[in-house]
């Protein structure tokens, strides 16, 4: 019991950063209806970005200035990369964004060379775990796991109480009804880059931050924080945190209870079977339109 | 108020506008009749900004507004309630209605409208919580001409409000149409495959065919003109 809710707390920490990037994923797609592929690659960058912030500052205001780059660039790349492709079908974009992905890599390895880098973590972060009865929880851990909260919320916040929020979520669902109400969907469009790419910055950090910052760190969490997305329902930011904290969780258990080598196939495998019952994930919208 | 001269547009190579001259009076109610592909869509659609048009004048108020988008063209005082009604059925009611005062910024003012709009059509008010998309075909209907209603328009662009509804429903749509031009001094351009209705409300009617206006009277001369009487009225 005592080694299960280890693992479970485990999971959860690993399934946290799985969570942002998840939400960065939602984000793009429930606006546009496109993956964006080259998400984790885009975080990657802006973290090389904040570690030449983090030699003259600390973590948090490093933070903060990376997710201000992260939100100009996301806007950018919308604004000029994807644009000119909106009109065409969604693979084109989807492809679009393959390019990129494949771009940030090269450019990341031409500037910063291969070799991983140590990364500063913030001091709240460092010191020794916490135990909570028979558990142990890093501190890094637990601040990871809060940084997601605190951005779900303010996510939440901004979606469902603001005026700026409604007006994303009408261009989500009809953008030509919402042009006749009066919204400029292309900056909503933009701004929904920008959002995520800020969100992603904040995941490419505390992921820099967790092991160390390297090229090739967001592949593979990519790939969990797209499944966890598909898990939770790829237009769902609330399923986004779900189905990343339960694909880490997931991971954790079958490594521990099965074999180390099969954590990432039992993770799929899961996602395979909700979404035969689910096929729009845990918490995604069921299309339905009266004619 | 409202002119067009000369106006053309097409969808890709698809001419759907070959030249639509049309006027709407202040506080006027225009008719657009004529045949499924006509243009009497893309007539509206060029209006509010959705169709670029690629040849002649729209002029409302005094102003060009053929260059404009329809971020813009909403914020002069032209709201349309467009074909197939295209709510957001994901939202509710009430933000349905909020997001149709999205130019405004007098939040006290908003409010009072959106109760002003619940009394024209009172099943909005009682729904207000509830999700669009779940909403009736004619309910539906209301809450795409209550969401127009919102931007405070001046010229209100109305595409087939009968389109899909029982006539009993129609009927009640179009008393309460006719009492908001009448109330609110609202000029109104509508455009409606049931001519019988579209006359009998309107004093100006306009008839299109491939694009162009072939026929343009008052509404009360359409109704005793041979042909639209045996094409529209069915007598």
């Amino acid at each position: 019991m005592e080694e299960f809710l280890q693992q479970v707390v485990t999971g959860i920490s690993i399934g946290s950063i799985y969570a942002i990037v998840a939400l960065a994923i939602v984000l793009i797609y429930r606006s546009t209806a496109v993956v964006n592929f080259a998400q984790g690659e885009m975080a990657m960058f802006t973290t090389f970005i904040s570690w030449s912030f983090l030699l003259r500052m600390d973590f948090w205001p490093a933070l903060i200035l990376t997710s201000l780059v992260a939100f100009a660039l996301g806007g950018a790349l919308e604004m000029i990369v994807m644009r000119p492709v909106e009109k065409a079908s969604h693979l084109n974009s989807v492809v679009v964004t393959l390019g990129l992905l494949a771009i940030f890599n090269s450019v990341a390895l031409w500037r910063y060379g291969p070799l991983p880098r140590p990364f500063e973590k913030p001091e709240v972060f460092t010191g020794s775990p916490l135990d909570v009865g028979t558990i142990t929880i890093s501190r890094l851990n637990i601040g990871i796991l809060a940084i997601a909260f605190i951005i779900m919320v303010a996510l939440f916040l901004l979606f469902n109480y603001t005026k700026l929020g409604l007006a994303m979520r009408a261009t989500a669902q009809n953008p030509t009804a919402s042009r006749l109400v009066g919204i400029n969907t292309s900056r909503m469009l933009a701004l929904g880059w920008a959002l995520s790419a800020t969100v992603g910055a904040i995941a490419g950090m505390l992921t820099a931050a967790n092991q160390s910052l390297s090229i090739d760190m967001m592949l593979a969490i990519l790939l969990f924080a797209f499944a966890g997305a598909v898990l939770g329902g790829l237009d769902s930011p609330g399923g986004a945190i779900v189905g990343g904290l339960a694909v880490g969780v997931i991971q954790a258990l079958a490594g521990t209870y099965i074999s180390s080598q099969v954590d990432i196939i039992a993770a799929f495998f899961v996602i395979v079977a909700v979404l035969m019952v689910r096929p729009t994930g845990l918490f995604g919208r069921r299309v339905m339109r009266r004619v | 108020m409202l002119s067009l001269r000369d106006v053309h547009a097409s969808y890709g190579p698809v001419l759907a506008l070959r030249g639509v001259s049309l006027d709407v009076p202040d506080r006027g109610v225009v008719s657009v009749l004529g045949p499924n592909g006509a243009g009497k869509s893309s007539t509206l659609r060029a209006i509010s900004g959705v169709l670029r048009s690629s040849h002649g004048e729209i002029e409302f108020e005094g102003q060009r507004v053929d260059r404009m988008s329809p971020e813009q063209i909403v914020r002069l005082g032209i709201s349309q309630v467009p074909e197939g009604r295209q709510i957001f059925g994901e939202l509710t009611v009430l933000e349905n209605l909020r997001l149709g005062a999205y130019t405004r910024r007098d939040g006290a003012g908003v409010k009072r409208d959106i109760d002003r709009v619940c009394t024209y059509f009172p099943v909005l008010g009682e729904r207000r919580r509830q999700e669009a998309g779940l909403l009736s075909g004619g309910e539906q209907q209301m809450l795409a001409i209550g969401r127009a209603l919102m931007a405070k328009p001046k010229l209100l662009l109305l595409d087939e409000p009968s389109l899909g509804l029982a006539p009993l429903l129609v009927r009640e749509i179009f008393k309460i149409i006719k009492a908001i031009n009448v109330e609110e001094g609202l000029a109104v351009l509508l455009v409606e495959q049931d001519a019988n209705l579209a006359l009998d409300i309107a004093q100006h009617g306009y008839l299109l065919e491939v694009g162009r206006v072939v026929l343009d009277d008052e509404a009360a001369h359409l109704r005793q003109n041979e042909a639209v009487r045996r094409s529209y009225l069915g007598y």
